[in-house]
């Protein structure tokens, strides 16, 4: 009995913990877990694993055999056929010779920090837009940058674009003198008429005197077709983007309003441009523009695609704001009404700044679409990084190259368009917590 | 209330109202609207009149109903160098429409596959699968053509290749495949005699699969028995045309590619350039697509697969019947636009030489009659009707599917 | 919305930079005005017109316009080129976007007259031809039944082929390319048994490949491509000063004038037609409203048709084209400019 007692059925002490069976921790279980959890699974990544192995083994010798430094197509067969016995290599030296052309075009070598500085400009006159922490005051500079833009990359005094920039700012002041008497209709138009004598009468004549007696800052002056390769794309989509975005907005209010001729005037505009692949827009632009404007009047190419562009964008960016409108809360609405704004004022104070905010992911989709187009320029004769790379083929010394400029001019394009998709995909997950 | 909308009354009609009473501006605005929209027309049209006639030029689409003079390798309906620019306009336009039928079939079957397999549990799949999305879409289009008709070019064997005692090439799939540098040749029908009664017995047993899913659904709204649909569906599909075909005699014979002087002549001869513009804007069209559908199936909550399930539904039912239906209505819309975009790229045609519309009127009929502007508003207004008529077809599909709000 | 107000300013800007007004009453005087020649060129045929390593264009058709820049303005350098495809070329002229276009263009009825264009003269007479490689054992273009033809899109030489071969009921595939360039590339990629197009890009392309002994150029030439410069139609003055420009550097070669011994000449001979050429008797110059030294200045700045043509497309150059028609009209070619009387 007594033995019965002391026996106990119980375990008393803690057996020492023991590790979990092989298969079910670390890196066997993960690779359990993420790789070979079933039959089809299993089979997946072994496809997966040869495609990966295929497609590496057929590239990383060639990506990293590459010759870097020969002066043609040629030479480069010499050194690999030298250095392998064979010339299934890259031939980077395309790259070491042509790059500043890919990139800049044709734009004056000792003028390329212009070039560099607009860039950069560009980026710090977008970070107020896109990023909330930035200081308020770079607007500033964000207002500024266009001017500058212009007067960087073209050239000249910077009387021109100034006496440009002075008519934005008469017609500001006139709006704002005029806004008093509380009629938006009449602000607007003594806005855009002191604006419009100011440009048409007045500006040339003091530009003309100022450039005589004070050429400040005058730079190199560059014609439109030098600029080529990854600058010219940057030039058409940023501006096309900058440009469309008040088209936009009209465009998206019209498509919205209630007014029935000016709402069938924006949805067929809308639809036309949306309707129409892109490249008849830029073929319009260079043989049929010319047609539409007063005999006599020509544009250089550049401009014109500019233009084309940015009714092309101003289509696709109407529909991206009137999303923004449609997904404002009603009550924003109804609130504006309450407190007794007209029309414009409630867009302008209530509806709009909250509207284009919400835009912004959609606004940087439309953005990285109309980049990625810009490469069809090359179809109307002007030398984007495509066209040059045409042109480099063109050249005896580099004839028969493709891989290389492709992998180039890919590279470029997929870092800034990643880059932008991941800001826009982060700007949405921003913006859904704090709707919520 | 009443005093206040009668007071205006009481003045009779004036002026200002047009600009300060709400009933009244709209309409001012709208003429005014009116008016500058007018303006700028004509402005337009009367700055093209000038030029045109400054140039001696006039407007007249009669040059449609001349030689056309060129050829075209691809042609879906007959098409020689004697037939008027008309015909070589619609030649441009049907082959348009095949590459955009055709790429947004492939660029479907792609994108599913991507966006489902970018879920997959596969750790290794779904790395893949988002390294083929990121790379296709962050970079331009034309590039993927251009880059694809390269690889086509250079890296396939000339037809020389297949040549001689010991050739260094030679053709796929028992001889019936020939993948050159020119294109790739597949075997191609031959509709003998008699063919005409399997088409005919392929059709009606079309007509008879449909008619068998209805019957199945009544039957098993009224019974509750399930029928095995799938079998009997492919039974219907393959026995009847099957069995009609050997009692004709075997009328249908495929004809194999052979090599014949410079080239391969007979099969289907499928060209580079519409190879690698078909890839090209597939792929590219299909890395959105799969975006799209994963998008679609992430935003069914998972509670919707758990309540099937709890109600003993099987995994593929699930799919069929809850979840599906349910992705499709955030997925279809967004395609829209897609397929819409594939047809407006289709027109990158140029790039490869295929021959499109944008080659045939937009190209060699505009350059060699010199009628731009007749040419590009033509072109403008077809590309215009078929994106017209392709998303009005989509919106009806999209209608149909849609929730039905009660 | 004010910021965006703001970025409006860039289209005003720009236009305010980019609108001139070009096409005066008188093309002459808008040239003199402005200062500069707007002349049309090929965005990039070897020899002809291809911009080099610092974006500056040189070539055969580039020369016409220096000339012309040089009789006008007196500075052959004075141009500014703008690069037209096939597509664009008519209607650049014509919109007054260029002044002149020297373009490898083919001089045709409808092009003439259809198109209104004035085409003062040929510079270069080519003709349409084929190529194919050697181990093809082809020799005649008669035996071309059932090829596949590479073919550039959009140009004469489409609708020549598409005759040719009609015209002797052969079967052929039309390859369309896109540029000289892409079409070389599929040639050579064996995607097309042949290439077509005009004798000279064929010589000049032949000439740059790898192994130029394994291609032959067949004998048959199957249109005749008389190339040259072009002008719009309804300024005849304009047209003459183009003309003359060519005919100058023409008869200049003929007489032997050249950009050496332009200058040394100019101080009179005893044949009174280089005299009236170059400006030491008689008023020729006035005549077409220019500077009396105009031909004087096209010969020291740019030279004579000959010199042109051996400097750009020459037998010593990687081009390296013949004479052949384009040889002076004493030397059994076509090459003659009418009196200078």
């Amino acid at each position: 009995m007594s033995n019965t007692n002391s026996l106990s059925y119980v375990r008393k002490e803690m057996l020492e913990q023991q590790p979990a069976p092989r298969s079910q921790v670390g890196f066997t279980r993960w690779v359990r877990e993420n790789l070979f959890s079933g039959w089809f699974n299993s089979i997946l990544t072994i496809v997966s694993i040869f495609v990966i192995y295929k497609i590496l083994a057929g590239t990383l010798p060639w990506l990293f055999g590459g010759v870097w430094d020969a002066t043609s197509l040629e030479q480069c067969r010499t050194i690999l056929t030298e250095r392998f016995g064979n010339t299934h290599y890259a031939c980077w030296a395309v790259l070491t010779e042509r790059w500043n052309q890919l990139l800049y075009g044709f734009y004056p070598e000792t003028q390329y920090w212009r070039a560099n500085l607009a860039f950069v400009l560009m980026l710090a006159s977008l970070a107020p837009v896109l990023f909330d922490k930035v200081p308020r005051k770079m607007l500033y500079l964000t207002m500024a940058f266009p001017f500058l833009l212009v007067w960087l990359v073209w050239g000249g005094t910077i009387w021109g674009v100034t006496s440009v920039a002075v008519g934005f700012i008469l017609g500001g002041v006139a709006f704002k003198l005029v806004d008093r008497f509380g009629s938006m209709a009449l602000s607007t138009i003594a806005a855009v008429a002191v604006a419009l004598i100011w440009w048409l009468f007045i500006g040339p004549s003091v530009v003309g005197g100022l450039n005589a007696v004070a050429p400040l800052g005058h730079l190199q002056e560059v014609q439109s077709r030098d600029l080529g390769g990854f600058m010219i794309c940057v030039i058409i989509g940023i501006s096309g983007i900058a440009l469309s975005l008040p088209i936009g907005i009209i465009l998206a209010l019209g498509r919205q309003s209630d007014l029935f001729i000016v709402k069938t005037i924006c949805v067929g505009f809308i639809e036309f441009i949306r309707g129409v692949p892109l490249i008849t827009l830029l073929f319009t632009a260079s043989l049929l523009l010319n047609y539409f404007l007063p005999p006599g009047t020509t544009f250089d190419l550049t401009l014109r695609v500019i233009i084309m562009v940015t009714l092309f964008s101003s289509a696709y960016m109407a529909e991206v704001i009137r999303g923004g409108l449609a997904a404002l809360p009603k009550g924003q609405y109804e609130a504006a009404d309450a407190l007794g704004l007209d029309y414009w004022k409630a867009q302008r104070l209530i509806i709009m700044p909250q509207a284009l905010k919400i835009s912004i992911p959609g606004i940087v989709n439309t953005f990285i679409g109309l980049f990625k187009d810009t490469t069809l320029v090359m179809f109307i004769g002007i030398y984007d990084m495509l066209g040059l790379s045409n042109a480099i083929r063109a050249n005896a010394a580099w004839n028969g190259i493709y891989w290389e400029l492709f992998i180039f001019i890919g590279l470029v394009f997929w870092i800034c368009c990643f880059a932008m998709s991941q800001y826009s995909q982060w700007l949405e997950r921003k913006l859904r917590t704090d709707h919520r | 209330m009443t005093t206040a909308t009668n007071t205006p009354e009481d003045h009779g009609f004036r002026l200002s109202q047009l600009i300060y009473d709400t009933r009244y501006r709209s309409i001012t605005i709208q003429v005014i609207a009116m008016l500058a929209f007018m303006l700028i027309a004509a402005f337009l049209i009367r700055n093209t009149i000038i030029n045109l006639s400054a140039l001696g030029k006039d407007i007249d689409f009669g040059f449609l109903f001349n030689r056309a003079a060129y050829d075209i390798n691809q042609q879906i309906i007959p098409y020689t160098s004697d037939d008027p620019h008309w015909r070589a306009t619609l030649v441009g336009l049907l082959n348009t429409l095949l590459i955009a039928v055709l790429g947004c079939i492939l660029a479907t079957i792609i994108g599913v596959i991507a966006g489902v397999l970018r879920l997959s549990k596969n750790w290794l799949t779904a790395r893949i699968m988002t390294f083929y999305v990121e790379s296709f879409r962050n970079i331009p289009v034309l590039l993927w053509i251009l880059a694809f008709m390269a690889v086509l070019s250079e890296a396939l064997p000339a037809p020389r290749a297949f040549r001689g005692e010991d050739p260094a090439a030679s053709m796929w799939l028992w001889d019936s495949v020939a993948v050159t540098n020119r294109g790739t040749y597949i075997p191609a029908p031959v509709w003998g005699d008699g063919s005409l009664f399997v088409i005919i017995t392929f059709l009606l047993s079309l007509l008879g699969i449909w008619a068998f899913g209805k019957y199945s659904q009544r039957r098993f709204e009224t019974t509750g028995q399930i029928l095995p649909n799938f079998w009997i569906k492919l039974a219907i599909f393959f026995v009847p045309s099957i069995l009609v075909y050997f009692v004709m005699g075997r009328p249908i014979t495929l004809s194999y590619p052979e090599l014949k002087g410079f080239n391969f002549g007979g099969g289907l001869h499928m060209r580079n350039s519409m190879l690698a513009l078909w890839l090209a804007l597939s792929f590219y069209t299909g890395s959105f697509i799969a975006e799209i559908v994963r998008s679609g199936i992430l935003a069914i909550s998972k509670g919707q697969t758990e309540a099937a399930f709890a109600l003993g539904l099987r995994p593929s039912r699930t799919m069929n019947l809850v979840i599906l239906p349910q992705a499709l209505r955030v997925i279809i819309p967004p395609l829209i636009s897609q397929y819409l975009n594939l047809t407006k790229n289709s027109s990158l045609a140029l790039a490869v030489g295929y021959m499109d519309l944008r080659s045939t009127l937009g190209g060699t009929t505009l350059n060699t009659t010199g009628r731009e502007l007749e040419c590009m508003l033509l072109m403008m207004l077809i590309y215009l009707i078929v994106s017209l008529l392709i998303s009005s077809g989509m919106n009806v599909y999209n209608k149909s599917v849609r929730l039905k709000e009660r | 919305m004010k910021k965006s107000v703001f970025l409006g300013a860039l289209t005003l800007a720009g236009l305010a930079a980019g609108t001139a007004m070009a096409q005066d009453s008188s093309t002459l005087a808008a040239v003199k005005e402005r200062g500069v020649l707007k002349c049309g060129v090929n965005p990039g045929t070897p020899g002809f017109a291809a911009p080099d390593a610092n974006g500056k264009f040189v070539g055969f058709d580039v020369d016409v316009c220096r000339a012309v820049a040089a009789a006008v303005l007196g500075d052959s350098e004075a141009v500014e080129y703008t690069p037209l495809t096939s597509a664009v070329r008519f209607t650049a002229l014509a919109s007054g976007e260029v002044d002149m276009l020297a373009r490898n263009t083919t001089w045709t009825f409808s092009r003439d007259v259809d198109l209104k264009n004035t085409f003062v003269g040929v510079n270069y007479y080519d003709g349409q031809g084929f190529m194919v490689p050697k181990d093809l054992g082809v020799s005649s273009a008669k035996e071309l039944g059932g090829a596949t033809v590479c073919i550039e899109t959009g140009t004469t030489t489409e609708l020549n082929l598409a005759d040719y071969f009609r015209v002797n009921n052969m079967e052929y595939e039309p390859v369309p390319v896109e540029s000289f360039t892409e079409a070389q590339t599929q040639f050579l990629a064996g995607a097309c048994d042949v290439y077509t197009t005009d004798a000279s890009a064929l010589a000049a392309s032949r000439a740059s490949f790898e192994n130029p002994e394994g291609y032959v150029v067949l004998p048959e030439i199957i249109s005749k491509e008389p190339l040259g410069p072009l002008v719009r139609h309804g300024d005849d003055n304009w047209g003459d000063i183009v003309r003359w420009s060519l005919n100058a550097m023409v008869a200049a070669e003929e007489y032997g004038v050249t950009s050496a011994n332009a200058a040394e000449l100019a101080n009179g001979t005893e044949n009174p037609e280089i005299n009236r050429l170059l400006g030491v008797e008689g008023e020729l110059g006035a005549m077409l409203g220019l500077d009396n030294a105009w031909a004087l200045n096209i010969l020291t700045q740019v030279g004579n048709y000959g010199e042109s043509f051996e400097k750009n497309i020459g037998e010593n150059t990687p081009v390296g084209l013949a004479r052949g028609l384009n040889a002076q009209w004493t030397e059994g070619g076509l090459i003659y400019s009418p009196p200078f009387r």
